[in-house]
C-alpha cells in the first residue's frame, strides 16, 4: 500500500465520537487527506459551526496518523463548501437506522423550514418499528446534528439526523 | 482589507447571546426546551468563535478569539444591547431571540454574497443553523401569542418591551460604512425591509399587533452598554481572568 493510501485508510478510520457508528469519512466530515513532500494534511470540516466533537476529532486523527507511522501531521479545518447531509456517505444511512438514530430525510427546503411550527412525518421513519407515522417532538436533540422525534406506532422516542 | 471591528460586532453579538441563553441551562420551562436553548446557545458559541477568531487575525496583534472573549473589559465589546438584555420569563427571551435571529437570518443572507470570501464560507454556514433558530422563536411566539388569555398578554407585554431595544441592530456607524464600501458587509439599515417582513409574519400568527416605534435607545455598539452587562461579562471571564490561560 502506498504512503498516501496508508494514511487515507488509517484517518478515514476515526470515529465520530457523538455518533459512534460513523468513521469521519461516511459522515463527510473528512474532506481530504494529502501527502505533499511527505508532510500529510488532513482537512476537515463540521457539521455545525459549533460542534463540540471537532476538538476530540482532531486529537482523534493525529492519534490514528501517529499510529500509522506520520507524526507531524496539520489539520485543516474548512467551511466551505458547507457541510449538508447530502455529504452522508450511501452506507452511513444503514448503519444510522441501525444505531436507531433515523437518517436524514429530504433535505428542507427553506420557505418549508421557516414555516411556523414542528413537522409531521417529513418522511422519517420510526428506527425500531418502521412506522412513518411519526412526529417531531423537539427540532433540537442531543447533539447539534439532531433531533427528537416520537413514533405513533410503537411509542418510541427516538433520534434523527436532522436534514440540513 | 477587511476591518475587524465589522467582525468584533458580529461575533459580540454571538457570544454575548451564548452567555445570556446559557442562563436558561436546568431552569428552562421544559426539558425540551432547556435541550433546545442550549443547542442554539452552542450554535451561537461556534459562530462566536469563529468570527471573533478571524477578527483576531485580521487585527494581527496577537490576539485569539480566547484574550477577545475574556480578556476585554465591559467598554471594548461591541455587541448591540438587546443581547444582553436579562432573561425574565421566558416569553421575554422568546421575543429577544425572535428579533436576534430574524435580524441574523437577513443578515446571514446578504453576506453570503460577501467580498470576503471567508465572510461569505462562515455566512452559508451560520445562516443554515440560525434558520432552525428563527423557527423554534416563532413557533413559540405563535404558541404563546395565540395561546391562553395570560399567555397572549405576556407575550404581547414581551414584545412591547423588546420593541425598542432592536432599533440598534439597525444602525449604521462608520465601521458599518467602511464595510459596505469595502463589500465585504453591508449597512445594518438595509436589513431592516426584510426583517420586518419576517417578524410581521410571526406577529400576525400571534395575533400580537406590531408596537409603535419610538424610543430607540443607543450607546451598546461603541461601548456604552446597561447596567446588566457588567455582571453577565464578569461571570463568563471569572474562570480565565482567576487561571491565566486556562483549557480544557
Amino acid at each position: 500500500m502506498s504512503a498516501l493510501a496508508t494514511l487515507k485508510t488509517a484517518v478515514g478510520s476515526v470515529c465520530d465520537p457523538e455518533i459512534q457508528v460513523l468513521t469521519i469519512a461516511e459522515l463527510g466530515v473528512l474532506r481530504h487527506v494529502s501527502l505533499d513532500d511527505g508532510r500529510p494534511t488532513v482537512t476537515i470540516t463540521p457539521t455545525y459551526v459549533g460542534c463540540p466533537a471537532m476538538d476530540v476529532i482532531r486529537e482523534d486523527i493525529a492519534d490514528a496518523a501517529r499510529t500509522a507511522g506520520f507524526d507531524d501531521i496539520a489539520i485543516v479545518t474548512v467551511w466551505s463548501p458547507a457541510w449538508t447531509t447530502d455529504w452522508l456517505d450511501e452506507s452511513a444511512r444503514s448503519k444510522l437506522a441501525a444505531a436507531r438514530i433515523a437518517p436524514p430525510a429530504q433535505r428542507p427546503r427553506e420557505s418549508v423550514l421557516l414555516q411556523i411550527g414542528t413537522a409531521r412525518s417529513a418522511g422519517v421513519q420510526c428506527p425500531s418499528c418502521g412506522s412513518a407515522e411519526t412526529h417531531e417532538t423537539s427540532r433540537f436533540g442531543s447533539t447539534a446534528c439532531k433531533s427528537l422525534w416520537t413514533c405513533a406506532g410503537c411509542g418510541d422516542p427516538f433520534d434523527h439526523l436532522k436534514a440540513h | 482589507m477587511t476591518d475587524y471591528r465589522y467582525l468584533l460586532r458580529l461575533g459580540d453579538d454571538s457570544l454575548v447571546a451564548t452567555q445570556r441563553l446559557l442562563q436558561w441551562c436546568t431552569v428552562a420551562p421544559q426539558i425540551e426546551e432547556d435541550v433546545a436553548l442550549a443547542n442554539i446557545a452552542l450554535d451561537q458559541l461556534g459562530q462566536a468563535r469563529v468570527l471573533l477568531s478571524y477578527a483576531g487575525e485580521l487585527e494581527g496583534a496577537g490576539r485569539d478569539e480566547d484574550s477577545l472573549a475574556y480578556l476585554r473589559d465591559e467598554q471594548e465589546f461591541t455587541n448591540v444591547a438587546l443581547v444582553e438584555l436579562p432573561n425574565e420569563d421566558f416569553s421575554v427571551t422568546v421575543a429577544k431571540m425572535l428579533a436576534f435571529s430574524a435580524y441574523q437570518h437577513v443578515l446571514y443572507g446578504h453576506l453570503e454574497d460577501s467580498g470576503d470570501a471567508r465572510i461569505s464560507a462562515i455566512a452559508v454556514k451560520a445562516g443554515k443553523e440560525v434558520a432552525y433558530h428563527l423557527n423554534h422563536f416563532s413557533t413559540w411566539a405563535a404558541r404563546l401569542g395565540d395561546g391562553t388569555e395570560l399567555s397572549h398578554a405576556r407575550m404581547t407585554s414581551a414584545i412591547d418591551s423588546v420593541w425598542p431595544w432592536t432599533h440598534e441592530l439597525f444602525r449604521s456607524d462608520e465601521v458599518f460604512d467602511a464595510a459596505a464600501a469595502g463589500g465585504y458587509g453591508l449597512d445594518p439599515a438595509q436589513l431592516r425591509p426584510g426583517w420586518l417582513n419576517l417578524v410581521d409574519e410571526v406577529f400576525a400568527s400571534a395575533t400580537v399587533s406590531r408596537p409603535l416605534d419610538g424610543w430607540a435607545p443607543e450607546g451598546a455598539r461603541s461601548g456604552l452598554h446597561t447596567e446588566h452587562f457588567g455582571f453577565l461579562i464578569a461571570e463568563m471571564q471569572s474562570l480565565h481572568r482567576a487561571h491565566a490561560g486556562v483549557n480544557w
